[in-house]
């Protein structure tokens, strides 16, 4: 947008402004808002005993707000994990409340900034940059430290998304990968011998099942999660939407319209209903109209309510010739909110600590634990399920943890996905108007956060 | 009996002896209040104007101050760039410029496809629902009842209806041997019918209302003169029912104009603005650059320019409803 061009000349612009570091001056917050005895200038390390120390919290009665987006079948899960946090101590009291994800990254920032908002929030990796140079959240380095949690319990880049300009902003709870789901009668239907694998197999697969009478084998939808689809499979042709640091987009290189020639592909070759509208993929599972579909682990539970469906699940075929399959993860984040209160800050540790430590009930809403240790747990490999999903995680892509850039994936290669699946540009035009379009938020990020 | 009767009915008993208002006891006065300051009206008109000063206009102020900065509220720094979100916005092949007009034009176009069947349709509703005939209550009731429910509910339960692959619409089409797969929700031109059409069904009872009262207040006795004079129906419609109708009318065709351009739960929960952005509404244009992804200073220009296109597009509605004068 080329924002801050007449503002370059002089003045004060956002590049000065953030030129201290997001990390320091969040830590000059907490010094001047938490009335702690840290010296100012102490920089990001500044909130050190803010979190008390220790990993238990011992002081009066306290009450934490707790936000997340977890409106699915996840929801039930975490509601009964918070209460018996609830019930395990008396001192601290969490209160969950629940906003669908559209809703929860616009709202949250304005909610902290008025004091009504959440202690502790749950984020993506692709959202903990951007909260954190917003300066929503607050720096998590002395919880890692007091907790004792350590890099080589977790999935390293999970661990490191954590970090924005040298802080840890999120302590990872789990990773959720796209998976392939399948049923079972269709896939005998059609005479196919287990979960197909690779682009050969599962081409097969979707033929033989369409000679045999099923009419649609594979559902490609043209919203969410089709984007989520097009990243898995631009990194398996050998590809990255995103340049290594980030700062270019590359969408339209030769991987990219691959990837999207060959969704669109599906339904143009009548294996997939063309207009698949948001939703209606999951509903065709649901009701045994679509054989395969790719779609996020966290659904398990609710193909699970269907009880006539005898479905299965397995890792995302190698359709580009590399394994790569799409993943984010949720973290937990303190907000700026509750560095206003050292006994508040101190009870979500503990909070935190706790969910963390129970995360092997977590993982039974359809997620796959952050830590090696519950992964490894003999209770962990009897869920089918997340299992098969634990076994992507050798291979599975995140996002990048640069500020701004969750911004950019709707209006730039979400639309072009939806674009080329509903047949109104060809894959690659579609990919470069998105390519041009991202570069320049890219560069409009980059003045706006001081890149 | 010492209470009045008002109107040939008698008043409730609770009114006891003697606390009777007559008629007379209300006749207005022309005189201003005696010994009433001169500052009595404005208080009077204090409390709305309070609301409306803080919560529509001191905004409305703001948004231009916002409208001249790259604005974030959570950043620290909000550099002033002049007009610059303005001349981004009318400068193509900027990143604003284009979804900006393309999300106007389907404003555009949704108040083109929508404002005339929500003139008309209510329009012939009302004078049906104006004649005398039994159920005539029932009938009212029926087509106002849409309007009670929230957009929200609205907006779901027509996606679904209309969802091109697994909704009921087109699975009834298909058994009535219509095999259509009409892509209702994801293709043009069928996301209009899927927008204007659940949008008519839902508010024309609002309009219908509106009209009622107005026929309502047409005297008999110019239908009566007008049948004296061998007026047939259709010369009584456009003799005495179009133009008893004129302030409603006016009053019916600025708010639609307004609350079409306004629209944007229609668009986000049936359509998702899909296919691509064409069905994407100013208002959610403005409200995703701005407040979910904090681009503030852009988001604040482009509704001062959809304020602006409704001030000019009110204005000339009312110059085209202007009372001709006799020559």
């Amino acid at each position: 947008m080329g924002k801050d061009q007449s503002t370059n000349g002089g003045g004060l612009n956002r590049r000065q402004f953030l030129g201290v570091g997001a990390g320091a001056a969040a830590g000059m917050l907490l010094a001047a808002c938490g009335g702690s005895s840290t010296p100012p200038g102490a920089g990001g390390q500044a909130s050190d005993d803010l979190f008390g120390s220790g990993a238990e919290y011992s002081g009066p009665n306290v009450s934490l707000a707790f936000w997340n987006g977890f409106t699915g079948g996840d929801g039930p899960f975490m509601r009964k994990l918070v209460d018996q946090f609830n019930s395990e101590h008396q001192n601290i009291k969490v209160s969950m409340n629940v906003l669908r994800w559209e809703d929860f990254y616009p709202k949250v920032p304005t909610a902290v900034q008025s004091g009504n908002g959440p202690d502790i929030a749950i984020m993506h990796i692709d959202n903990l940059a951007t909260n954190a140079a917003r300066q929503v959240i607050i720096p998590l380095d002395p919880v890692a430290q007091l907790l004792d949690l350590q890099e080589d319990d977790f999935y390293p880049q999970v661990w490191q998304a954590g970090i924005y300009k040298g802080n840890r902003y999120g302590i990872p709870l789990d990773t959720h990968p796209l998976l392939f789901y399948y049923n079972n009668k269709s896939l005998q239907q059609g005479g196919v011998d287990g979960a197909p694998t690779d682009k050969a197999s599962f081409e097969a697969a979707v033929t033989s099942m369409k000679d045999k009478g099923v009419e649609y084998p594979f559902w490609v939808p043209s919203d969410w999660p089709a984007h989520l689809m097009w990243w898995s499979l631009i990194h398996q042709f050998g590809g990255a939407p995103y340049s290594e640091d980030a700062s270019q987009a590359q969408f339209n290189s030769d991987a990219g319209v691959q990837a999207l020639t060959w969704m669109a592909d599906q339904a143009k070759q009548g294996y997939s209903p063309k207009n698949i509208a948001l939703d209606a993929q999951a509903v065709a599972f649901r009701q045994q109209k679509d054989a395969m579909t790719w779609d996020g682990i966290w659904m398990m539970n609710e193909w699970a309510k269907v009880k006539s469906l005898d479905w299965g699940a397995a890792p995302i075929p190698n359709i580009g010739g590399t394994q790569a399959v799409w993943a984010s993860s949720h973290n937990f984040t303190v907000t700026k909110q509750a560095a206003n209160d050292k006994n508040k800050a101190q009870a979500a540790k503990v909070f935190i600590k706790w969910i963390s430590d129970h995360s092997i009930d977590w993982a039974k809403s359809g997620q796959v634990p952050a830590r090696k240790s519950v992964r490894e747990s003999p209770e962990f490999q009897q869920l089918e399920v997340q299992s098969i999903a634990a076994k992507e995680l050798e291979f599975v892509r995140f996002p990048p943890a640069v500020a701004g850039i969750g911004d950019l994936t709707q209006p730039t290669f979400q639309l072009a996905v939806n674009e080329a699946m509903l047949g109104k540009k060809d894959p690659k035009a579609a990919l470069d108007a998105a390519t041009q379009k991202a570069n320049a938020l890219l560069e409009a990020n980059r003045k706006k956060y001081g890149g | 009996m010492t209470t009045t009767d008002v109107g040939g009915r008698a008043a409730p008993p609770a009114a006891g002896p003697g606390a009777g208002v007559g008629p007379q006891g209300l006749a207005p006065t022309t005189r201003g209040v005696k010994g009433g300051s001169s500052l009595t009206p404005y208080l009077f008109l204090a409390p709305y104007l309070i609301l409306f000063t803080v919560f529509v206009l001191a905004p409305s102020v703001f948004v231009i101050w916002i409208s001249l900065h790259d604005w974030d509220f959570l950043l620290p720094g909000k550099p002033f760039v002049g007009l610059e979100n303005y001349l981004n916005l009318f400068k193509s092949g900027t990143v604003t410029s284009g979804p900006f007009w393309s999300s106007m034009e389907a404003t555009g176009k949704f108040v083109l496809y929508s404002v005339p069947l929500l003139v008309i349709i209510p329009m012939a509703l009302a004078i049906l629902l104006n004649q005398r005939f039994p159920g005539r209550n029932f009938f009212r009731a029926a087509y106002f009842a849409p309007y009670v429910l929230g957009v929200a509910v609205v907006g779901i339960l027509w996606h679904f209806l209309l969802d091109p692959s697994v909704g009921l619409v087109n699975n009834y089409l298909d058994k009535l041997g219509i095999d259509a797969n009409i892509p209702w929700t994801t293709e043009t031109p069928w996301v209009w019918a899927a927008l204007v059409g659940p949008t008519v069904w839902w508010t024309l009872g609002f309009n219908t209302v509106i009209y009622l009262a107005g026929l309502q207040d047409i005297p008999r006795e110019l239908y009566e003169a007008a049948k004296v004079d061998g007026a047939g129906r259709w010369a009584q419609f456009r003799n005495v029912t179009l133009p008893g109708l004129r302030p409603v009318l006016i009053f019916v065709v600025t708010t639609t104009i307004l609350a079409s351009a306004n629209v944007f739960g229609q668009p986000y929960l049936i359509t998702n603005g899909r296919p691509g952005i064409e069905t994407r509404s100013a208002i959610m244009y403005i409200g995703q650059e701005g407040l979910r992804d904090f681009r503030m200073g852009n988001a604040a220009a482009a509704s001062f320019i959809l304020t602006l296109a409704l001030i000019l597009v009110s204005l000339v509605t009312f110059v085209a409803f202007r009372e001709r004068k006799e020559r």
